[in-house]
């Protein structure tokens, strides 16, 4: 199953090569990882998304906190979060089908960012579902490039 | 710093932080970046000893700090230097010992260009250090070998390695910051819950069949003393891992003696049968439960106490996970105890005993044996002796023969099971304890990979003894061959080996030859008596196995050599 997790790790060089290693050297799977500073500029914010039953996303926790540059970790996942991809999407278009294009668009509410003259760039915020769904959509239009980042995600607030 | 320096310069700033850590002896190796540093240790306080090859440098600090409990500090030139440290980094992170590595980098300005004898030290060691510095500002040190220290030795210790740029420790005028540590993402577990200490308690009184495994982390917690108040008051058998010996006396009835692989019979048995297994200290290695999780005190109710807890649960399931300092916890327990009566486990300790009594060590005493050896040295010898081993056959007959009656009285490289660990850690061992007997038992193969500190021994006139148990082959490689691969024996022999007399000689150390079981007494009391270093040559058959024996991957029940 694919947990969520959210480290405060310090903002050093080094710090992302230490959370790595660990992952490749215990094989933990890794789905995506997103690093940013947060709103302390000495801390960053890692949220790693990571495969495994309970136990192997203990261990992972457990020898994530172990490195001394990681303060806390936190399971998000079945937490009330809300949490957010973003995915740039290049689809290819024709006069004919360029409408309906725009109209699916529409409906994920993308925006188109950039455009050519058989193509165009379209960018989505979602979690993972619906950026799943609307690249399901374009598929059969032609998909010309795709990029998305991990997944960010944060707690929702106590009302 | 407390002390404001003058026209301080990078190294002067790193020897007296140093200091104030109460570090008395590094164990080095010079190079080119290392210079102004070099320059500096003349004027300090700190006495430096020269290895012979970095190899040696860190396992003499690994020696020193199994044996003090202080943090060992070591010291390489960048490159070659710090990477002859590796193998003895891994070492020390794997059996959880504290030290500092100090090693030289090229300067800031040629970080990541491939300088001149310039390696990613701190690349290379994330995965066997603790934790890594690469020092960037001079005026940063004094904090920076706070923290190193403190992290060393405190939770769960191990090496912290410090990589100092060259220009870092020429800096001239350094005006230091502040010293305080920053270090708010770490933190040490201490006292459990009083909820977990009554599931204890609980467990204690319903069980018919508990045992205690202990191991490393009781000696690093010092908390000896409290497992056996423990297993006295509560009549619980012990039995240790190879890094819990001396938790407990060799000769305490409570006793049971090694668990694992080349354990003892009544050991294993016990875990096999127990229905409560109060872990503390321990890790579940492979060396002890075959890597078979699942067959492992299948009947037990298992605790684990443990300073970290990624240990808790990464071996086995866990039944009680108790998250914090061994000697805190054992002592809640032993509160918790009073007053209550707890059962003495009669009919436990009968079959326990019975199984001492049908299968106890055994050896034969006509031959010159290394067991007899072994026994002997321990008979001429006392309790404050410290025992160095190096890696192999002779090790386990250490761990199943010398009377190991405290802590810290042994340093044998378990985790990482390193040949020539022992002559450079007997050297680091001597230099603690200098008024200590230090024995060093050390086989032909893993003598010669760091023979070299020979004359970092004779130099200093460590009095260390040297117990050579020489088979002629690499004799634990070879019983596997004998017992798994049918007797074809391939690449053990080690023919060419020196005359290994002459060669202590032309060191200036003292050697004895014996052939015959008549002259092991003698030979050792002559050589305790000799005040300088000695090399013992004990030349013994190839044949002897070490038994029993679990075979790697299989279940205690099929032990070999009963
Ligand atoms: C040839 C060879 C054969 C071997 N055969 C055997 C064998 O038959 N039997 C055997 O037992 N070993 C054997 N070993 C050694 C084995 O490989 C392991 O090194 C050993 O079993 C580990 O011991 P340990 O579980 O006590 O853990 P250690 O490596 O000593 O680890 C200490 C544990 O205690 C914890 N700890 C540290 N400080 C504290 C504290 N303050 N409070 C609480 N917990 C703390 C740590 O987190 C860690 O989990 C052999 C080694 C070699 C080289
Ligand atoms: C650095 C290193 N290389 C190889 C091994 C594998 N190994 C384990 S024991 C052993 C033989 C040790 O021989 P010796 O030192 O003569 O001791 P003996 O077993 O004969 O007592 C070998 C090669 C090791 N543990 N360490």
């Amino acid at each position: 199953m694919l947990h969520t997790l959210a480290a405060l790790v310090e903002n050093h060089p080094g710090v992302l090569a230490r959370v790595a290693g660990l992952f490749a050297r215990r094989a933990y799977n890794i789905d995506s990882l997103s690093v940013c500073q947060t709103e302390n500029p000495e801390l960053s914010r890692m949220t790693i998304v990571v495969d495994g039953d309970d136990q192997i996303i203990e261990q992972v926790r457990n020898q994530l906190n172990k490195l001394v540059a990681v303060h806390t970790v936190m399971d998000l996942t079945g937490k009330s979060i809300v949490d957010r991809q973003l995915a740039l999407v290049r689809v290819k278009v024709s006069t004919e089908t360029r409408s309906e294009v725009l109209q699916i668009v529409d409906v994920f509410r993308g925006r188109v960012v950039d455009m050519g003259t058989c193509n165009l760039t379209v960018e989505l915020t979602g979690d993972t579902e619906k950026i799943d769904a609307f690249v399901n959509s374009i598929r059969p239009y032609g998909l010309a490039e795709l990029v998305r980042t991990g997944r960010i995600a944060i707690m929702r607030s106590e009302a | 710093m407390s002390e404001e320096i003058t026209g301080a310069t990078g190294a002067t700033v790193l020897l007296k932080a140093l200091e104030q850590e109460g570090v008395d002896v590094i164990f080095g190796y010079p190079g080119g970046v290392l210079l102004s540093l070099y320059d500096a240790l003349l004027d300090s306080p700190i006495r430096h000893i020269l290895g012979r090859h970095e190899q040696g440098v860190v396992h003499a600090a690994d020696g020193y700090a199994r044996v003090s409990g202080k943090v060992g500090v070591c010291l390489a030139t960048s490159g070659p230097g710090a990477t002859n440290l590796v193998t003895g980094i891994a070492n020390a992170y794997l059996d959880s010992i504290p030290m500092v590595v100090l090693t030289g980098q090229v300067p800031t300005s040629l970080l990541g260009t491939d300088a001149f004898q310039e390696a990613d030290i701190t690349g290379i060691t994330m995965p066997i250090t603790k934790h890594a510095y690469l020092v960037k500002d001079a005026s940063e040190i004094p904090r920076i070998v706070k923290e190193a220290f403190y992290l060393a030795r405190t939770g769960r210790p191990g090496p912290v390695l410090i990589d100092l740029p060259k220009d870092i420790l020429a800096a001239e005028d350094v005006e230091t910051t502040s010293s305080g540590m920053k270090l708010s993402g770490y933190q040490v577990p201490g006292r459990a819950d009083d909820e977990k200490i009554n599931e204890i308690l609980k467990a204690l009184s319903d069980s018919q069949k508990p045992v205690i495994y202990a191991g490393g982390g009781v000696i690093t917690a010092e908390a000896g003393e409290v497992l056996k108040q423990l297993s006295e008051k509560a009549g619980l058998p012990v039995l240790t891992t190879l890094m819990g010996i001396g938790c407990l006396p060799s000769d305490h009835p409570n006793l049971l003696g090694m668990v694992g692989m080349h354990g003892s019979v009544t050991a294993n048995y016990a875990v096999d049968e127990c229905d409560l297994l109060i872990a503390v200290g321990v890790r579940f290695d492979d060396r002890v439960t075959s890597g078979l999780g699942h067959t492992f005190a299948t009947n037990a109710k298992i605790v684990h106490i443990d300073i970290d807890p990624a240990e808790i649960g990464k071996a086995v399931k866990t039944h009680i996970p108790i998250n914090g300092d061994a000697r805190l916890v054992l002592e809640q327990i032993v509160d918790g105890l009073a007053g209550s009566s707890v059962p003495q486990f009669t009919d436990w300790w009968e079959r326990l005993n019975s199984w001492k009594a049908t299968y106890p060590l055994r050896f034969d005493r006509d031959r010159l044996t290394p067991q007899s050896v072994i026994e002997a040295v321990g008979e001429l010898t006392n309790e404050d002796t410290i025992v160095v081993t190096d890696v192999g056959q002779h090790q386990m007959w250490v761990a199943q023969f010398y009377p190991f009656m405290h802590t810290r009285k042994l340093a044998t490289s378990g985790g990482l099971g390193t040949m020539g660990f022992g002559l450079p850690a007997a050297m680091g061992a001597q230099i603690a304890c200098p008024d200590d007997l230090v024995i060093l038992f050390v086989g032909d193969g893993s003598l010669q990979m760091t023979i070299q500190e020979l004359a970092t021994i004779a130099h200093n006139n460590l009095p260390v003894k040297i117990v050579l148990l020489n088979n002629g082959v690499l004799g634990m490689v070879r019983q596997w061959q004998k017992m798994f691969f049918n007797k074809r024996y391939s690449s053990i022999d080690l023919e060419g080996n020196p005359d290994f007399i002459k060669l202590a000689e032309a060191y200036g150390i003292r050697g004895i030859q014996v052939d015959s079981n008549e002259q092991v007494k003698s030979s050792i009391a002559e050589a305790i008596k000799h005040p300088g270093p000695v090399l013992l040559n004990f030349v013994i058959s190839p044949e002897e196995d070490v038994l029993p024996m679990i075979p790697p991957g299989k279940a205690i029940t099929e032990m070999l050599g009963r």
